[in-house]
C-alpha cells in the first residue's frame, strides 16, 4: 500500500492512500462532527456535516467521501466551515420535530452531542414543525419521524449487513421519509426480520426499542465493524 | 456586553445600587422557576447582592421600569405573553431566553404540528370535552392563543440563551454570577437540552 503525504492545518502528514480523509483526520486526533458516516457502512456524504476546504478548489468536500491525494491542502475550522456546521445542524434541528426533554434518547443521542460539539444555543431557522407520523406497528420496535434526519444509517445497515433491504427512502426535499418495503407498516413488512440493526445504528431516537424508557436507551455500535471485519476476511469459512 | 453592575445611586457616588433582576413566566410549566429556587443556600449567598424586583415571587403588578436582567422561561403562546415579553423586552437591558421552552419552543410548541389555534381549542375545548364542549369564548377571560407558538428570540431580540428543561440551578447560578462579575457567561461547554 503506497504512502501519501498531505497537509492538514499546516500540518505535514502521511496516511496509506485507500484511507478517506475522514479516518486521516480522526487518526490524527482531528475531530469534525459526522452523522451520516459510522464505521462499517458505505459512506454516502448526505449530512455534509464532515465538510472541508481542499487548497485549489472553490467547493467544500465532505471528508468521509473524499480519498486522498499526494500534497492535499486540507482545512477543517475555517471560519466559514465552523458558520456553515452549525447552519447545517440549526437546520437539521428546525426540520423535523425534537424535543429533547421527551425524547427516549435524550442524553445518549448522536444529535444532541453535535449541537454541543458545535456551540448551537439556539437555532436561527424557523421550526417548520411538520405533522409527521410515529410507525409502532412493529411488534419490538418504533419508528418516530419526528426525530429522523434522514442520514439513511439505517437503510445501509438493513442492506449491507442484513441483507434484508427492507428500508428505503421515498419523496424528495421536506417530503422525503424513510419507509419500510413498499410504503407499508413496519409491523406488516415481509422481508423484515426484526435483527435490529437499524435500531442500532440510528444516531437519533427515531428508531428504538418498545418498552425501554429513556435512560435505558443505549445503542451498540461496535457490531458492525465486527461484521464487516469478519465478513471481509473470510472468518465465517473454514 | 454590558456590565449589569447597578447604576450610581443619586446622592452617593460611591455606592452602586444592586443590579435589578427579573424574572418572568410564559407558556412554560414553572419548571425552570422551580430550578431557580434549588439554587438552595446559594440563594442567600444572592440575596444580598442582587434586587429581585418583579417574577411569580415577587408581590408586583406590573413589570418595573430599568431593570438589569430579565431571565424569561416559556415560550411565546398567547398574546398575553406576547405583550408582557414586549414589555419586558423594552424595559430590561438584558434578556435571558431561561430554558427550552424559551430557547426552542420546546413542549409548548408541541401543537404547531396542528395548522392553528382553532384546531388546538377544538382539540382540547370540544372534540375531547365530555361535559359542556364548547370553546370559552368570554372576553378577558382567557387570553387568546397566536396559531404559532414561538421561542422567544422570534418575537424579541435576546441577549443570552440558557437551554436545558429545567437549566440546571448550577448553571443558573454560573450566568447569575458571572453577570453579577461584570462577565458574559461562556456556556459553549456547558450546554445541555432536555
Ligand atoms: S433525537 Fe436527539 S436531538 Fe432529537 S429530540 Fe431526541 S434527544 Fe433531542
Ligand atoms: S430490523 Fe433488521 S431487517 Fe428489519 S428493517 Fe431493521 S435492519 Fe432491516
Ligand atoms: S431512522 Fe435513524 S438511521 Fe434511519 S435515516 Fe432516520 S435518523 Fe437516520
Ligand atoms: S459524515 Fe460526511 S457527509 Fe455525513
Amino acid at each position: 500500500m503506497s504512502v501519501k503525504t498531505l497537509m492538514i492545518n499546516g500540518q505535514m502528514v502521511s496516511a496509506s492512500e485507500d484511507q478517506t480523509l475522514l479516518d486521516v483526520l480522526r487518526e490524527n486526533g482531528i475531530e469534525l462532527p459526522t452523522l451520516c458516516h459510522l464505521d462499517g457502512l458505505t459512506p454516502i456524504g448526505a449530512c455534509r456535516l464532515c465538510l472541508v476546504e481542499l487548497a485549489g478548489s472553490n467547493k467544500l468536500h465532505p471528508a468521509c467521501m473524499t480519498r486522498i491525494t499526494e500534497g492535499m491542502e486540507v482545512t477543517t475550522h475555517s471560519e466559514r466551515l465552523v458558520k456553515y456546521r452549525r447552519m447545517i445542524l440549526e437546520l437539521l434541528f428546525a426540520e423535523r420535530n425534537h424535543f429533547c426533554s421527551i425524547c427516549v434518547i435524550n442524553g445518549q443521542c448522536d444529535l444532541q452531542q453535535m449541537g454541543y460539539d458545535v456551540g448551537m444555543d439556539h437555532v436561527r431557522f424557523e421550526y417548520q414543525c411538520p405533522a409527521v407520523e410515529v410507525d409502532a406497528s412493529h411488534e419490538r420496535f418504533i419508528m418516530d419521524h419526528n426525530r429522523c434526519v434522514l442520514c439513511t444509517r439505517c437503510v445501509r445497515v438493513c442492506h449491507e449487513m442484513e441483507g434484508a433491504h427492507t428500508r428505503d427512502v421515498m419523496g424528495r426535499g421536506g417530503s422525503s421519509r424513510i419507509i419500510t418495503d413498499l410504503n407499508q407498516l413496519w409491523g406488516k413488512s415481509g422481508s423484515c426480520t426484526g435483527c435490529g440493526k437499524c435500531v442500532q445504528v440510528c444516531p437519533t431516537g427515531a428508531l428504538f426499542e418498545k418498552g425501554r424508557s429513556a435512560a435505558e436507551v443505549v445503542k451498540q455500535r461496535d457490531f458492525l465493524v465486527y461484521i464487516k471485519t469478519a465478513r471481509e476476511k473470510h472468518l465465517w469459512i473454514q | 456586553m454590558d456590565s449589569i453592575m447597578g447604576t450610581e445611586t443619586p446622592g452617593n457616588a460611591n455606592h452602586r445600587a444592586r443590579p435589578r433582576i427579573a424574572t418572568l413566566w410564559l407558556g412554560g410549566c414553572a419548571g425552570c422557576h422551580m430550578s431557580f429556587l434549588d439554587m438552595d443556600e446559594r440563594l442567600m449567598d444572592l440575596a444580598p447582592r442582587i434586587s429581585l424586583v418583579y417574577g411569580p415571587l415577587v408581590d408586583r403588578k406590573e413589570f418595573p421600569d430599568q431593570v438589569d436582567v430579565v431571565l424569561v422561561e416559556g415560550a411565546v403562546a398567547n398574546e398575553d405573553n406576547l405583550h408582557h415579553l414586549q414589555e419586558a423586552r423594552k424595559k430590561s437591558r438584558l434578556l435571558v431566553a431561561f430554558g427550552d421552552c424559551a430557547v426552542t419552543g420546546n413542549v409548548t410548541s408541541m401543537r404547531n404540528t396542528q395548522s392553528s389555534a382553532g384546531v388546538v381549542m377544538d382539540r382540547s375545548f370540544v372534540e375531547n370535552a365530555s361535559l359542556h364542549p364548547g370553546v370559552p369564548r368570554s372576553g378577558g377571560i382567557l387570553p387568546r392563543l397566536l396559531d404559532r407558538v414561538i421561542p422567544v428570540h422570534q418575537a424579541v431580540p435576546v441577549d443570552l440563551f440558557l437551554p436545558g428543561c429545567p437549566p440546571s440551578a448550577d448553571l443558573i447560578f454560573y450566568l447569575i454570577s458571572e453577570l453579577l462579575e461584570g462577565r458574559s457567561p461562556d456556556l459553549s461547554d456547558k450546554l445541555k437540552y432536555g
